[in-house]
C-alpha cells in the first residue's frame, strides 16, 4: 500500500527547523490587549462590557451573536479602554474590544465540569460553544456547529488534523511533543459526542517523534488510531485529508459530516479539552514566531489579543530588516504591512521575512506548461480558470469548475511566469459567491 | 524599521523555476544534438544556427520596439526557437533560408498572435513548413560531403534498403536536417529534460508507441524490426516526439488530452509517412496535432477532486 496522501500538492523549503526544537514559552502581554469582535466565520460577537468596566482574566466580554458565532473572553486583567475600530491582519478595521492590561493577572474562578462521562452530548456541545472555541488553523469557523452535524449518529471519523503542512509553522508539532495527553483528550471528548466514531490522529511523516509518541499513548485506546501522511503541501487541507485518511472525497458543494468525518486541527483539539474537561474558555494559542528576520525564532503560548510587536520583542527582535511580514504561514497567510496588529484566534504564526518572492518577479505570459494542473490538489486547471476570472467571465469560470479551488496556492507558487493565479481566482470566487447571495 | 512592508495575496513564496530557465534548460538540452550535427556536417552547419538563432532574437526584439511591448527577449523562448528551426533545416540551404524562416516563425507564427504563450502553432515548425512549401527543392536537398544522397526514410520510401545500418542511424551517420540525425543525442538532451522536470513522458510516449503500432498494423513490413528500427531512428521522429510535440505552448494542458494528442500525432505521422507524398511525416503531424489542440483541450478537462477526479 502507498503512503496516505492526495493527489498534487508541492514540497516548498519548510523553514520548520528554525522553531522545531524551541519549548513552547509563555509570553505575558505588556501593553493593550486588542480583541477583535470578529474573529470566527458568521456573526460578529456582541460585547457585553462598556468603556470604563473593570475586567478579569477569563472574563466573557462579548456574547455570541447566534448560532454561527462565538463568544470572546478577556485574556488579561484590566480596564476596558475603548470599543472601536482597531486594524487586523487582513487589513481592514474590525470593531474590537481595547483593554488595558493592570499587569495583575487577576483571574476569575472557573467551574469544573462534571468528569467527561458524566456529561450528557448536549451538555459538551454547550461547553464548546460557551468557551468560544473556533476553528484555530486558520478558518475560524465555530467549533460547536461543526460539532452538531444533522445526523450524528452517521459520523464514523473524527480527524485531528495534526499534519501541520504550512512551511515554518511548528506550533502544532510543539504541543504534540509537549501536551500530547490534552490533544488525545480532546479526541476522546468529540468521540463522546459520536457514538459510531473512530478517532484519527492524522500526523505527516516528517514528525516521526509525533507519530511514535502519540502512538504509545493511545495504544491501550482501541477507538483511536494515528496514522502518518505523506509529507506535502496541502497535506492538511480538510479534503485532501480526509481523502488521504479514509479515501473518501468531497466537492465544495458538500461537508465533511456528509461523508461521515469531524476534522479539527491541534490547537482547537486541546481547546475542546480545556473547554470540556478543565472548564477553561479559548483564552490562549501557540504561535511561531519565525523566519529570517527573526534573532530568535521561538514557539509561544500567546494570550489572545496580544499586539505582534510584543511577539517580535519576545523573540529577541529583528536581526535583519524584514521585508515581508505574513500572519500565518508563507503559503495560506496574511501579508501585513505593520506589526501593529493584535493576536486573534486563528493567528498560528507570524513569519518575518528578509526576501518577497512576489515582488521578486513580474508577472509574464502563461507558456501554458502545466504546472498548475500537476499540483492543483482539487484537480482543475488554474492556468485556465484565472484566464476567465482575468476576463471576469462567470459562466466559462463555473464551468470550468472554478468554485473547487480551495486557495491553496499551490499553482502560484509553481508557475514560472509568476502569474499571481491563486489570487485571480480567488477574488472571482469571492465575486460569484456575492452575486449569488443576491439573487 | 519604519517603513511599511510589503504585502500580497497569498501564497507569499514562489518556486525558483521561472520561464526564462525552462527556456535555458531546453537549449542546453538541444546543444548535445545541434553539437552533433556541426561535428558530423562541417561548419556550415553552424552557420545556419547562428543565423537562425539571431534571425529570431532579432526579429522579436526589433517587432516588439517597433510596437511600443514591453520587450521578452531574455525569456530566451527566441533562442529556442532559432535554434530548433537550424536543427530542421538541411546543411545544403542556402544561408538565407535560415533567415526568412526566422522571420516567419517570430513574426508571423509567434508574434502577430500575441507572443508567447498565444502562438497556436510551433513557430519553428511552422516556419520548417512553411520553407518546405516555398522552397521545396532547397530543402529536400540533403548534400552532405558534398554528395547528394537520400536520407533513410527516402529510401526505405523507395522501397529500398536503407544502406545505413541501425548503429549508423542511432549514432547519427546518416543523411538529413541538421539536428535530426543521431538519436543517441537528442535522447541525451530529452533525458536531461526529463531530470529536470520540463517534460514528461506521456507525449513523447504516447506518440512514438502508437506511431510503432500503426507501423506494425499498416506498414509493408509489419514486424521486421530493423524497418521498424530505421522509422524511428532514421528521420525526424525523436525530435519531433521530444522537442517539438513537447512545446508547452501548443500541445493540451490537460493529462488526458497530451495522451491523446500523441496518440493522435502517432497515427498522423504513420499515415503521411506510409500514404502521403514525402518520406517526412513528423512536422506536418504536429502542427496539424497542434490545430487541434483546443478542441481536446475542450473534451479532456479534468474533473474536479470530489466529482471523480480525485483518483488521478
Amino acid at each position: 500500500m502507498g503512503k496516505l496522501t492526495f493527489h498534487g500538492g508541492i514540497h516548498p523549503y519548510d523553514g520548520k527547523e528554525l522553531s522545531k526544537d524551541k519549548p513552547i514559552k509563555a509570553v505575558l502581554p505588556k501593553g493593550d490587549l486588542v480583541y477583535p469582535l470578529s474573529q470566527h466565520i458568521g456573526a460578529p460577537a456582541v460585547p457585553i462590557v462598556k468603556k470604563g468596566d473593570h475586567v478579569l482574566t477569563g472574563q466573557k466580554i462579548a456574547e455570541a451573536a447566534g448560532f454561527v458565532s462565538a463568544p470572546i473572553y478577556a485574556t488579561v486583567s484590566g480596564t476596558v479602554k475603548a470599543i472601536e475600530p482597531r486594524r487586523v491582519v487582513t487589513g481592514s478595521n474590525v470593531e474590537s474590544i481595547v483593554i488595558e492590561n493592570d499587569g495583575k493577572y487577576d483571574e476569575i474562578e472557573y467551574q469544573k465540569p462534571a468528569p467527561l462521562e458524566n456529561l450528557s452530548k448536549e451538555e459538551i456541545i454547550a461547553l464548546v460553544r460557551e468557551a468560544g472555541v473556533v476553528g484555530m488553523g486558520g478558518a475560524g469557523f465555530p467549533t460547536h456547529v461543526k460539532l452538531s452535524p444533522k445526523e450524528p449518529e452517521k459520523i464514523e471519523y473524527v480527524i485531528a488534523n495534526c499534519a501541520e503542512c504550512e512551511p515554518y509553522l511548528t506550533s502544532d508539532y510543539r504541543r504534540m511533543i509537549e501536551e500530547p495527553e490534552k490533544l488525545i483528550g480532546g479526541l476522546n471528548v468529540m468521540l463522546q459526542l459520536f457514538d459510531n466514531a473512530k478517532g484519527i490522529l492524522a500526523v505527516e511523516d516528517n514528525k516521526p517523534d509525533c507519530i511514535a509518541k502519540l502512538k504509545r499513548l493511545t495504544m491501550n485506546n482501541p477507538r483511536i488510531t494515528v496514522k502518518g501522511l505523506k509529507t506535502k503541501y496541502p497535506q492538511g487541507a480538510e479534503r485532501q485529508l480526509i481523502y488521504a485518511t479514509t479515501r473518501r472525497a468531497i466537492d465544495s458543494t458538500k461537508l465533511p459530516s456528509d461523508v461521515g468525518c469531524i476534522v479539527d486541527n491541534v490547537d482547537t483539539v486541546v481547546a475542546i479539552y480545556h473547554a470540556v474537561v478543565e472548564g477553561k474558555p479559548l483564552m490562549n494559542r501557540i504561535v511561531t514566531v519565525t523566519g529570517d528576520a527573526i534573532a530568535d525564532p521561538r514557539n509561544f503560548i500567546v494570550r489572545i489579543g496580544t499586539n505582534y510587536h510584543e511577539l517580535v520583542e519576545e523573540a529577541g527582535g529583528f536581526k535583519k530588516d524584514p521585508v515581508k511580514i505574513i500572519s500565518g504561514g508563507p503559503m495560506m497567510g496574511f501579508g501585513i504591512f505593520d506589526l501593529d496588529v493584535p493576536t486573534t484566534k486563528t493567528a498560528s504564526a507570524l513569519l518575518c521575512m528578509t526576501r518577497d518572492d512576489v515582488s521578486r518577479w513580474e508577472p509574464t505570459a502563461c507558456i501554458n506548461c502545466g504546472r498548475c494542473v500537476e499540483v492543483c490538489p482539487g484537480r482543475v486547471v488554474p492556468s485556465r480558470l484565472a484566464d476567465d476570472a482575468n476576463r471576469g467571465d462567470e459562466e466559462a469560470f463555473l464551468s470550468h469548475n472554478g468554485m473547487e479551488c480551495c486557495a491553496c496556492g499551490c499553482c502560484s507558487y509553481v508557475c514560472p511566469a509568476k502569474r499571481p493565479l491563486t489570487q485571480s481566482i480567488k477574488s472571482m470566487r469571492s465575486i460569484v459567491l456575492a452575486n449569488k447571495k443576491k439573487k | 524599521m519604519s517603513d511599511l512592508m510589503k504585502v500580497s495575496s497569498n501564497p507569499h513564496v514562489r518556486s525558483k523555476v521561472t520561464t526564462s530557465n525552462i527556456m535555458l534548460c531546453v537549449v542546453i538540452a538541444l546543444l548535445p544534438a545541434a553539437g552533433f550535427g556541426v561535428y558530423h556536417f562541417g561548419l556550415r552547419a553552424l552557420l545556419h544556427i547562428g543565423i537562425t538563432v539571431a534571425t529570431c532574437v532579432l526579429s522579436e526584439l526589433i517587432y516588439e520596439l517597433m510596437m511600443r511591448k514591453p520587450v521578452t527577449v531574455t525569456d530566451l523562448s527566441a533562442v529556442v526557437t532559432g535554434l530548433l528551426l537550424a536543427m530542421n533545416l538541411p546543411v545544403s540551404a542556402p544561408w538565407w533560408m535560415g533567415m526568412i524562416g526566422g522571420m516567419f516563425a517570430i513574426i508571423v507564427v509567434k508574434m502577430l498572435f500575441g507572443g508567447l504563450g498565444q502562438n497556436f502553432m510551433n513557430p519553428a515548425l511552422g516556419a520548417r513548413c512553411f520553407l518546405l512549401i516555398a522552397f521545396t527543392s532547397q530543402m529536400t536537398n540533403f548534400a552532405y560531403d558534398a554528395v547528394t544522397g537520400p536520407t533513410p526514410l527516402a529510401q526505405l520510401r523507395a522501397g529500398e534498403l536503407t544502406n545505413n545500418t541501425v548503429f549508423d542511424m542511432i549514432i547519427g551517420n546518416t543523411q538529413g536536417t541538421i539536428g535530426e540525425t543521431s538519436m543517441i543525442a537528442l535522447v541525451i538532451g530529452a533525458c536531461f529534460l526529463i531530470i529536470m522536470g520540463v517534460i514528461d513522458l506521456r507525449i513523447p510516449g504516447s506518440y512514438i508507441i502508437s506511431f510503432v503500432i500503426f507501423l506494425i498494423l499498416f506498414g509493408e513490413k509489419h514486424l521486421d524490426m530493423s524497418y521498424i528500427a530505421a522509422q524511428i531512428a532514421g528521420g525526424g521522429l525523436i525530435l519531433g516526439a521530444f522537442f517539438m510535440a513537447t512545446d508547452y505552448v501548443t500541445r493540451p494542458i490537460t493529462k488526458k488530452g497530451q495522451y491523446l494528442y500523441g496518440i493522435f500525432l502517432g497515427v498522423m505521422t504513420g499515415i503521411f509517412r506510409l500514404y502521403g507524398a514525402s518520406a517526412e511525416g513528423v512536422s506536418y503531424a504536429i502542427i496539424l496535432g497542434n490545430l487541434l489542440v483546443p478542441l481536446i483541450e475542450k473534451i479532456t478537462m479534468p474533473k474536479p477532486f470530489g466529482k471523480g477526479g480525485e483518483h488521478s
